[in-house]
C-alpha cells in the first residue's frame, strides 16, 4: 500500500487482458482494503461491484490496463484505464443490453451489456472518455459523507 | 430461513460451509447472468445458478452473498469449491433444475429482492 500522507491513500493494479481466472482479484483486494479502513459495508459493496465490472471490462475488451484506487477523507475514486482499442460509440456502449463481448465472456455470465450501466448505477459520479484506436478511461467516484 | 433449511428443501448436498449453515437467508436470486446479479444489492441473499465457473464465487464475494446453490446437479470443479471455502461461503448442490429449485424455495416462503 502506497501512502502519500495520512489522509490520502492510493493503490495501483495492473490488469491482464483475457485472463478470466485472475479476473476479479483486483476488485477483491480493493474490497479488502476498504474493509480495513472501516468504510461502511453498503458503500464498500457499491465500490466493489463497480470495480469488479470495470475489471471485467478491462479483461474482456482491452489490450491491457489498470485499476487505480484513491481514497481521501471526502471520497473514494476508482479509475479504470486501458491502452486500447477504445470505444467507437460511447452512447451505445452505455445502453443496457448492448455488448461487443466475445463468447468466452458470455460463458462466464458476463458480456450482457450491463457493465458500464452497472458502474454508473452504483457510483455517485461517473465519467468516461474514449476514442477508437486510443484508450478508454472510466472514473467512478463514491462520496464518503 | 436458514441455509440448513434450504438444504433440506432442495435435498441438497453441502460442498463447503458447514460452519455457516445456521445463517439466516432472507432473499434468493436465480440467475446465470452474473451482471444481472451484480445489478441488485441486498443483504442475506442466496444465489441459485447453473454456471459453475470461478466468476460465480467472485460475483458472490462482491455482493456479500454467503451461500450459492448450484442447480441441475452441476458439480463445480474442486478449485471453485476451494475459492468459496476460503471466503467462508456455503456451497450447495441440488439435482433440481433452476425453475423447480426456485419454485420450491418460494413455496417455502423465501422471496426475491424487490427492485
Amino acid at each position: 500500500m502506497e501512502t502519500t500522507d495520512e489522509a490520502t491513500m492510493s493503490k495501483y493494479y495492473s490488469i491482464e487482458p483475457g485472463n478470466f481466472i485472475l479476473a476479479g482479484e483486483a476488485a477483491e483486494q480493493i474490497k479488502k482494503i476498504l474493509k480495513q479502513l472501516g468504510i461502511d459495508a453498503a458503500l464498500i459493496r457499491k465500490v466493489a461491484i463497480a470495480s469488479y465490472e470495470a475489471e471485467m471490462n478491462l479483461v474482456i475488451h482491452s489490450v491491457g490496463g489498470r485499476l487505480i484506487l484513491n481514497v481521501n477523507p471526502q471520497e473514494i475514486t476508482i479509475i479504470a484505464q486501458d491502452d486500447g482499442p477504445g470505444i467507437k460509440d460511447i452512447e451505445l456502449a452505455m445502453k443496457e443490453g448492448y455488448s461487443t463481448a466475445p463468447d468466452a465472456a458470455r460463458e462466464l455470465g458476463f458480456g450482457a451489456g450491463m457493465g458500464l450501466p452497472n458502474i454508473k448505477r452504483y457510483s455517485d459520479r461517473f465519467a468516461i472518455q474514449s476514442a477508437e484506436g486510443e484508450g478508454t478511461r472510466v472514473e467512478m467516484t463514491f462520496y464518503l459523507s | 430461513m436458514t441455509i440448513l433449511e434450504i438444504m433440506n428443501i432442495l435435498g441438497a448436498e453441502l460442498l463447503c460451509g458447514q460452519e455457516i449453515i445456521d445463517k439466516e437467508i432472507l432473499y434468493a436470486c436465480g440467475s446465470d447472468l452474473m451482471s444481472d446479479v451484480l445489478a441488485f444489492v441486498k443483504d442475506h441473499t442466496i444465489l441459485l445458478t447453473g454456471l459453475t465457473n470461478p466468476q460465480v464465487v467472485r460475483t458472490a464475494e462482491m455482493m456479500d452473498i454467503s451461500a450459492i446453490v448450484f442447480v441441475r446437479g452441476k458439480r463445480p470443479a474442486d478449485e471453485v469449491i476451494k475459492i468459496a471455502a476460503e471466503r467462508k461461503m456455503a456451497v450447495l448442490l441440488t439435482k433440481y433444475k433452476m425453475f423447480t429449485a426456485c419454485g420450491l424455495l418460494y413455496q417455502a416462503g423465501l422471496r426475491g429482492d424487490v427492485i
